[in-house]
């Protein structure tokens, strides 16, 4: 059977979710084992053996965190070869697409974004345009590199296995940009935007005060998102931007509250499975996509509506 | 202003792509994007903007800086250049040829390597984050892998600066957890977010000035690139299959009446979601 090479990035203690269900659909596609740049701590190593993987390739060289994507896949196309990959996979982030595009061009592979789902012959489905088209795409050259989305697999328990065997990697540098800046942002103790299965999302109808939906969004266990126009008003960082130029959501339940529901916000939230609106106008674009839609003041709908929910669980 | 820094040679890569704000279909047997109704991407006029602030910044126009609009595609394509001059970029390539139809990632960032090599001198090569069509932002980090340059992508600020005899680039970059500085020196190829800047609209006078401006059309023989590495002949995925999705239809719509977020959880409850 051949080996299915998943990229994992700084697991730290633990590893991510995203992680897990990639370590479970390549075990579902071949044999597992792991492209990883970072610490290979005790635990995660036994975790990645309990997912049954028995290789992990690391890069011999420090460092390559500094060099802007290009020296994460020049370490990616190396260890595919080093492992025989007959396929590669990885998260669905942008540094993520990037590392695999650069990588497919290293192993003269095709590299297909955004899958949903990967069959044991590796063929792809996935939406094109905001949602309107399923496609089912394969790679016809080199060893398939697909970055598959969160949520689309449900990560299976680990069990026994032993801790994989390490080889290291070399990676020549190539030119590449140097970060020499980070500053990390404060962490808001609610699931990633990517992960959750639950998003609560505000626009320019929060007017400011995001309070009513991160309290909404808390008893439901999930994320907060917004549209641009709240974004760029600085109510909530960048990172909680929807759509075509933020992120890309499919969770089960996607609550809109204060967003009109323009086509670049539709982009990133219209495959969600549940989508409920909030909004004062009884036209807004939003109502057309929604299977339960209120029209209403979020400020009054929001907490009511946290309130009830608080109140049935005890 | 430092009146000794030479002249930048800029290339704005602008793709031709259907409007989102009309039904966007996919079309014949090999699925290929139905481009009747198509636009200048609005995500490369970030790149455009930036191209030209970058100029203006540094002595504009009079300092001899140079922005050339690049775009590869069928003939409608040379709109996206013709729009690109009349904001204010200096002149325009296109890169046609019927051996291009059915080009995938890969095979456009080929392609388009093949332009800026064809090109010669460019410092800096600008990209939109992502093409409005194929939303793969694929193709700059490929392009920075095929032409050996330092990628600089998802830049929310760019400055350049000269010193020592070479243009040295600092931008910024957000992720989700991160803010990041990054560094380079030119040449290097950078995408830009639709945070960057506030793109201009073209004027009467950029498109009088438009219409002098020279556009030269290329095929794929003059940049040297052989048909059957792009295109359908040289494409490393393929469509298989392509369903249009059912529309999502509207569901129930009430009107608070006092106990709208009560009857939200009783919703939230029969879907099983609490
Ligand atoms: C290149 C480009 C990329 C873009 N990318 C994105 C993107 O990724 N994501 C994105 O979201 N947008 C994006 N946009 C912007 C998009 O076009 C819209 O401008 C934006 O989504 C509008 O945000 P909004 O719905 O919050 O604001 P508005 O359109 O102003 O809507 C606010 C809504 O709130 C309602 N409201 C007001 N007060 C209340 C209240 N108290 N209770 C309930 N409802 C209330 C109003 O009735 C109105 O419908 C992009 C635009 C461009 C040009
Ligand atoms: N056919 C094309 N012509 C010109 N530029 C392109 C083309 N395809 C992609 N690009 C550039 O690459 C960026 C990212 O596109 P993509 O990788 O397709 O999402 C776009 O914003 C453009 O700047």
């Amino acid at each position: 059977m051949a080996k299915v090479l998943v990229y994992i990035d700084t697991p730290g203690e633990n590893l991510h979710k995203t992680d897990r269900e990639l370590l479970t659909l390549a075990a579902t596609l071949g044999e597992p084992a792991v492209a990883l740049v970072g610490e290979l701590g005790d635990q995660v190593a036994a975790e990645l053996g309990a997912y049954g993987v028995g290789a992990v390739y690391q890069p011999s060289n420090a460092g390559l965190d500094e060099l802007l994507v290009a020296g994460k896949a020049a370490f990616l196309a190396a260890a595919a070869e080093a492992a025989d990959a007959g396929a590669v996979l990885l998260g669905n982030t942008f540094e993520a697409k990037e590392i695999a595009a650069r990588a497919g061009i290293r192993l003269s592979s095709g590299v297909i974004t955004d899958a949903v789902a990967v069959d044991e012959s590796f063929a792809v489905t996935k939406a094109v345009f905001a949602g309107s088209y399923t496609v089912n795409a394969s790679v016809t050259t080199g060893r398939p590199i697909i970055t598959v989305k969160a949520n689309s697999v449900e990560a299976a328990a680990p069990q026994g296995g032993t801790a994989p065997a390490v080889h290291p990697v070399d990676v020549a540098a190539p030119a590449a940009a140097r970060i020499t800046g980070r500053s990390e942002k404060a962490p808001s103790g609610r699931p990633s935007l990517d992960e959750a299965r639950i998003v609560v999302a505000g626009g320019r109808g929060v007017d400011g005060d995001f309070g009513p939906l991160e309290d909404l969004a808390d008893a439901l266990g999930g994320a907060v998102g917004a549209s641009r126009a709240a974004t760029d008003a600085g109510w909530i960082d960048h990172s909680a931007q929807i759509g075509q130029t933020g992120k890309t959501v499919s969770p089960q339940l996607y609550v809109s509250a204060g967003i009109s529901g323009a086509i670049q916000q539709k982009a990133g939230m219209q495959t969600a499975k549940i989508i409920v609106a909030i909004n004062k106008d009884p036209d807004a674009p939003v109502f057309e996509i929604a299977d339960f839609g209120i029209v209403g003041d979020l400020t009054s709908v929001l907490p009511q509506a946290t309130e009830e929910i608080r109140k049935r669980r005890t | 202003m430092d009146e000794t820094t030479p002249a930048l040679r800029i290339a704005v890569l602008v793709k031709h792509v259907p409007d989102t704000q009309f039904d966007r279909h996919l079309n014949g047997d090999d699925r290929t994007t139905d481009r009747s109704e198509s636009i200048l991407s609005e995500l490369d006029e970030y790149a455009l903007e930036a191209a030209l602030q970058l100029v203006e910044a540094h002595g504009g126009d009079g300092a001899g800086h140079r922005v050339t609009a690049v775009t590869m595609g069928g003939a409608g394509a040379v709109n996206a250049v013709k729009k690109s001059l009349q904001i204010g970029a200096h002149e325009g390539v296109h890169l046609t040829d019927d051996a291009l139809a059915g080009s995938d990632a890969s095979g456009t960032s080929r392609a388009l390597a093949a332009v800026i090599r064809h090109l010669g001198d460019v410092d800096l090569v600008l990209t939109g984050m992502a093409s409005t069509d194929g939303e793969t932002s694929l193709v700059p980090a490929q392009l920075a892998e095929l032409l050996e340059l330092p990628q600089v992508t998802f830049a929310s600020s760019l400055e350049l600066r000269h010193d020592g005899g070479a243009w040295h680039l600092t931008a910024r970059r957000e992720s989700d957890n991160v803010a990041e500085t990054v560094e380079s020196t030119l040449p290097a190829i950078v995408s830009v977010t639709d945070q960057i800047n506030e793109p201009r609209y073209p004027n009467f006078k950029g498109i009088m000035a438009a219409k002098k401006k020279q556009i030269s059309v290329l095929s794929l023989a003059d940049v040297g690139v052989d048909p059957s590495e792009v295109g359908h002949a040289g494409a490393w995925t393929r469509v298989e299959d392509a369903q249009p999705r059912p529309a999502r239809s509207q569901g129930v719509i009430i009107t608070d009446e006092g106990d709208a977020g009560r009857r939200l959880v009783d919703f939230l409850a029969e879907q099983k979601l609490l």
